[in-house]
């Protein structure tokens, strides 16, 4: 028995220990975001407390120096329009590629599935110059289109739901008169909810943390995104850590809530976005 | 589950095949799904095919991404990138990254397992593993600049322990690396952690009480449940670290931004195309690249033939 009680404790000690390392990194980043200046100045070190700990001003800085206001702005249409184009593009494809045989259907399943095992990160590189070509280059539409287009997972998180939905559904409307695009307005997509929740979580935190879209197509600092203008909080200051810590919380802060409120869905999401 | 009852029946609903229509109703009806997927596919092709096609016809060129006029150079590019060997250093950066998630995925399975068996304040620790892979990268590179700062908080811990560091965290290439290699543990974990707990709890039930009454314990069960339950899961965690360690790029840039032998492939490939000019070369680079992930993904899926990934 003591052995058990032994490995109990153990396995205990072990997720204690991987909580601290977890959350100290983080904490500290919130105590240093409290203290004002001459606190930091002291020396007294990252984990001692903030003498006020309702000292709000470094996130003042943050949001008026830092310009984190215009970036939320910016991230929220970019939200708006990616979530909701891809929602529509890929409830569309899923629809296709289920619900019909038609030439050439093979074909343009692999081009998806082929797509998928690209890397985005590899191919900017001329992808940088097509966006250019169109006169996206430094507009809010470059990562916009490309959070749309390149989005193969969403579209198999909604293949594989259309699958779900049976056939006799589309049928009996057929019988009554409906077209493909009645079913699909009408019938298939509401269906799709839980499908929609789930992609809109998964798409809104890459696309709310994405950093290499934006950092490379939107230069201009009037379309800093919550990424890009947290990330030019390095110049102006520097060795400012008080400010750069309330600008992280900042960023972080509303991940967190959607976190706790909508556990159960991002837990799903993100399974089945990556074992797809 | 539920899906295959209905692949089965769907066949029987499907087949009372609607009465021929008359030729303009047919056409249409051929042209529906293509109606469907006329923006998908337009999407697709332009910003995932045309660039792939752009970037193989560049990388033989030593176009500089502006100007109007390129020379086919041939394979001149690849020669470069083979045979200067700071441009090839690059890659063994990767083996940080590669080392590390090694670390990464034996804590996965470590933390998944033992969070599967009855543990208080199973939802707390499973958020508070999982919650690192959501924040935004650009704050975990500044979360941990602080970190490793000189008399941040990974000083200050060290002090209460009543060690005295005069380190410079990320001051040498080694120590450099080992320590961003260890934020992208921080940062990846939750989400390996994740997969395999999820696997592990689609395992029914019985199994385990089956081994229990023949006298297994837990290594037993862990070892001859667990571990062919969660295969498939592991064999893609595997090929999205070895990918996911040739293509790092964020915390890196983030923090060093490529400084002290830090630099990444990916980081050299952006600076080679969007700092000097070279266009040409890093495409030829970002082939490599992009052949290298294409290879491990197709010698996965022969050594472990993935019967879920069935699209049609």
């Amino acid at each position: 028995m003591t052995r058990r009680t032994v490995a109990r404790t153990l396995v205990y000690v072990s997720l204690i220990a991987a909580t601290a390392v977890i959350l100290l990194p983080l904490a500290a980043v919130v105590l240093t975001s409290l203290k004002s200046e001459r606190e930091m100045a002291n020396g007294s070190g990252a984990l001692a407390l903030p003498d006020d700990l309702l000292n709000l001003s470094n996130y003042a800085t943050a949001f008026q120096d830092g310009r984190m206001l215009s970036a939320f702005a910016n991230t929220a249409v970019i939200l708006l329009f990616a979530i909701g184009g891809t929602v529509l593009i890929g409830s569309m494809t899923a629809y296709a590629i289920d619900r019909f045989t038609f030439r050439f259907k093979k074909l343009v399943v692999a081009l998806f599935l082929v797509a998928a095992l690209v890397p985005g990160v590899t191919t900017q590189v001329a992808t940088f110059q097509i966006v250019d070509s169109f006169g996206m280059f430094d507009s809010l539409w470059a990562p916009i289109v490309l959070y749309m287009g390149t989005d193969i997972v969403s579209i198999y998180i909604f293949l594989q739901f259309v699958r779900s939905i049976p056939v006799s559904l589309d049928e009996a409307a057929r019988l009554d008169g409906a077209n493909a695009f009645t079913i699909y307005r009408r019938i298939i997509f509401p269906l799709l909810k839980p499908a929609i929740a789930t992609v809109v979580i998964v798409k809104g935190i890459t696309t709310y943390n994405d950093f290499y879209i934006p950092f490379l197509y939107m230069p201009s600092e009037d379309l800093g995104v919550i990424s890009t203008s947290l990330f030019r909080f390095k110049g102006p200051f520097g060795a400012h850590w008080e400010t750069i810590s309330a600008g992280a919380v900042l960023v972080i802060l509303p991940t967190l809530i959607v976190f706790l409120f909508l556990q159960r869905f991002v837990y799903n999401g993100f399974m089945k976005g990556a074992s797809r | 589950m539920t899906d295959d009852t209905i692949e089965k029946t769907a066949p029987v609903t499907r087949a009372p095949a609607p009465a021929p229509a008359p030729r303009p109703a047919r056409l249409w009806r051929g042209a529906t799904p293509w109606l469907f997927l006329l923006a998908p596919l337009a999407l697709l092709l332009t910003f995932t095919y045309a660039p792939i096609a752009n970037m193989v016809a560049y990388s033989f060129t030593d176009w500089d991404g502006v100007s109007p006029e390129l020379h086919y150079t041939g394979a001149e590019n690849y020669g470069e990138l083979f045979t200067r060997s700071d441009l090839f250093e690059v890659f063994w950066v990767s083996g940080y990254y590669l080392a590390a998630s090694v670390v990464q995925i034996v804590a996965a399975l470590y933390f998944a397992t033992i969070l599967s068996f009855n543990v208080r304040f199973r939802n707390f620790f499973k958020g508070v593993l999982f919650f690192p892979y959501l924040i935004n990268g650009v704050a975990i590179g500044f979360v941990f600049l602080y970190f490793f700062q000189d008399g941040g908080t990974l000083d200050s811990v060290l002090s209460l322990f009543g060690v005295e560091t005069d380190r410079a965290w990320l001051g040498t290439p080694e120590s450099a690396n080992t320590s961003l290699a260890a934020v992208s543990v921080w940062r990846y974990l939750g989400l390996n952690f994740v997969l395999f707990l999820g696997a592990i709890q689609s395992i029914p039930g019985e199994l385990y009480e089956a081994a229990e009454l023949d006298g297994a314990n837990r290594w037993h069960q862990f070892r001859h449940i667990i571990a062919p339950g969660i295969k498939p899961v592991l064999s893609l965690t595997v090929i999205l670290s070895i990918s996911g360690s040739l293509a790092v790029f964020e915390i890196p840039y983030i923090m060093t931004g490529g400084a002290t032998g830090t630099e990444t492939f990916v980081i050299q490939t952006v600076k080679l195309a969007f700092q000097f000019n070279k266009t040409g070369l890093a495409s030829a680079a970002a082939v490599v690249l992009l052949l290298i992930v294409l290879a491990v993904t197709w010698v996965q899926r022969r050594l472990v033939p993935d019967d879920r990934v069935d699209l049609v």
